[in-house]
Parts: C-alpha cells; sequence; structure tokens
C-alpha cells in the first residue's frame, strides 16, 4: 500500500478464497477453539432448524482479516469490526472488498477508514464492516 | 429469556498462552501465507518484536483456553442451538506476540430485545491485558438469541 497517495474511494483490499468444504469447517472447529456442534454436526444442525452445518462468521471474518493484512501490514491495523449479515454455507466461494472511505488524523498519526465487504459467488453479502488503520 | 438484570454480568478471566503449534494450525487452516505470521524475519521486518497473530485470532484465544466455553450461556440460561453471532469488533492498543499470556475479562454490556422479543442481543465486551500487564486490546461482540416464539 503505497500510504501517501491513498484517497477516498480507493479500493485496497481484494481476495477470493476458495470454496468453503466440510473439511474447513471441522479444521477450523478445532483450531478457533470454536467447538459449537452447529458448524460442524449436521444432526445438530437440523434439529436447530437449519438444512445443513454453515460457516462460522468468525471464519469468515478470518478470511476478510487475511486479505486485509494481504494489502495492510498488521502493525498498522488500529481497529477492525464487522457485522454477519447472512449466514455463509457450504460451498460458498468469498471474495473479500475494502474500500477507503476517510483519512483523518487520530492519536498522532494519519489514519484511513476502509469500508469492508465480504460477498459470495452469487454476489450476497455475507459480512458488512469497516477498518481503522494507519498510514 | 435474557434480561436488563444480565448488564453488568462478568464472567471467570480466562487466561490464554500464544502457543506457535496452535497458531499454526489456525494458519494452515486459513491458507494463511503472509510471511509476517510464519517467519521471524518477516515479522521483524515489518516492526514486530516476535511473530505477531492474524487480526482475528483474539477470539479463538479466549475459546481455546477457557474452562467452559459456553459457561456464559449457561450462566444466561441460554441454549446453544438458538446463538448466532451477529457482530465482532477489535480494537488494537499493542502487539500480541507468540508466546505472550494474555488475560481475557469478559462482560455483559448491553442486552437488547428485538422484533418484539423474538430475539435478544447481548453485547459482550471484553478487556484484553498481557504478561506485562499492558493493555493489548478491546474485544466486542454481539450475540443473537433467536427466542422460542409462542405460535
Amino acid at each position: 500500500m503505497a500510504s501517501a497517495d491513498i484517497k477516498a474511494g480507493d479500493r485496497i483490499v481484494h481476495k477470493v478464497f476458495p470454496p468453503i468444504t466440510r473439511h474447513t469447517l471441522a479444521l477450523y472447529c478445532g483450531a478457533s477453539g470454536d467447538h459449537n456442534p452447529i458448524h460442524v454436526d449436521i444432526d445438530f444442525a437440523k434439529a436447530a432448524g437449519f438444512p445443513d452445518v454453515f460457516a462460522h462468521g468468525m471464519l469468515v471474518m478470518a478470511c476478510l482479516g487475511q486479505a486485509l493484512t494481504d494489502a495492510v501490514p498488521p502493525s498498522k491495523l488500529r481497529s477492525f469490526a464487522t457485522r454477519f449479515v447472512a449466514i455463509t454455507q457450504l460451498g460458498a466461494t468469498l471474495t473479500c472488498e475494502g474500500t477507503v472511505t476517510e483519512l483523518f488524523a487520530e492519536g498522532g498519526e494519519r489514519r484511513a477508514r476502509l469500508a469492508l465487504t465480504t460477498r459470495d459467488d452469487r454476489g450476497e453479502v455475507k459480512l458488512e464492516g469497516s477498518a481503522v488503520v494507519a498510514l | 429469556m435474557v434480561d436488563q438484570s444480565a448488564v453488568g454480568r462478568s464472567f471467570t478471566p480466562v487466561t490464554a498462552r500464544v502457543e506457535p503449534g496452535r497458531l499454526r494450525y489456525f494458519l494452515n487452516t486459513l491458507g494463511e501465507q503472509n510471511p509476517v505470521y510464519r517467519n521471524a524475519d518477516a515479522a521483524r521486518t515489518a516492526g514486530f518484536t516476535g511473530m505477531p497473530v492474524p487480526p482475528t485470532y483474539l477470539f479463538c484465544l479466549e475459546m481455546m483456553d477457557v474452562d467452559d466455553p459456553f459457561e456464559m450461556f449457561s450462566a444466561l440460561g441460554i441454549d446453544l442451538a438458538r446463538v448466532l453471532h451477529g457482530e465482532q469488533s477489535f480494537i488494537y492498543h499493542a502487539p500480541v506476540l507468540v508466546g505472550d499470556t494474555l488475560t481475557f475479562r469478559p462482560r455483559v454490556a448491553s442486552v437488547t430485545d428485538k422484533k418484539g422479543g423474538a430475539m435478544t442481543l447481548i453485547g459482550i465486551r471484553c478487556e484484553v491485558t498481557n504478561q506485562d500487564g499492558v493493555h493489548v486490546a478491546d474485544t466486542a461482540r454481539t450475540i443473537v438469541v433467536r427466542n422460542e416464539v409462542a405460535s
């Protein structure tokens, strides 16, 4: 990221992830410590009224975080927030994007606010969020 | 149903160590290839004194090392099958590095009913400090409880 040239409207984050598989969900269950069976046990998910298991919101946010720190060094990240808009289904191919919305000064440094989204391959928004990064 | 009496309630603080093997498992699961998380020299070049963790990993650390991961749900009488994650945020004050020992102090910050009681939103805030007492981060999450609605 060439921080001197950055301006509102610039899309600086863009990454596409491979489809989410049951295997990913099983691995993430262990890797994240989130053992809620609703993400890995189809019997539990069905009993809870869902047609199948579905992705952990935090797995989707982790993808967005990865896309973010591909573009911005982690030492520059000041805050990161998301709203989980819709459940992410198995097989979803996620696209994570971030656009600069504002440049400002805070904490004695120049900062940029980014608007973030994660969409699936049908264009449905899964996550909507924002981040503040130092320039 | 969870009501306003839950606001201010705190839960057992969680102490979590940032272990390299577990972090590697997380990185592999996410296909994370950024050298800053995998290579000590790359981390140093990026301005860290050790190996940093990815932006959402704080959430995982709290869940991994807690004695009872669903303490909050049982304490508040919430059925796990009715819980969804609504919002999550992190404010970063100082680096979190492999080898750190972190303390998480979660508490209920808000309880809000939605859709005439069909949903309850529970706001949980958590201060995170490290082994030197440095306040490294603040996390906040909103838990959505789908309440049983009489038909």
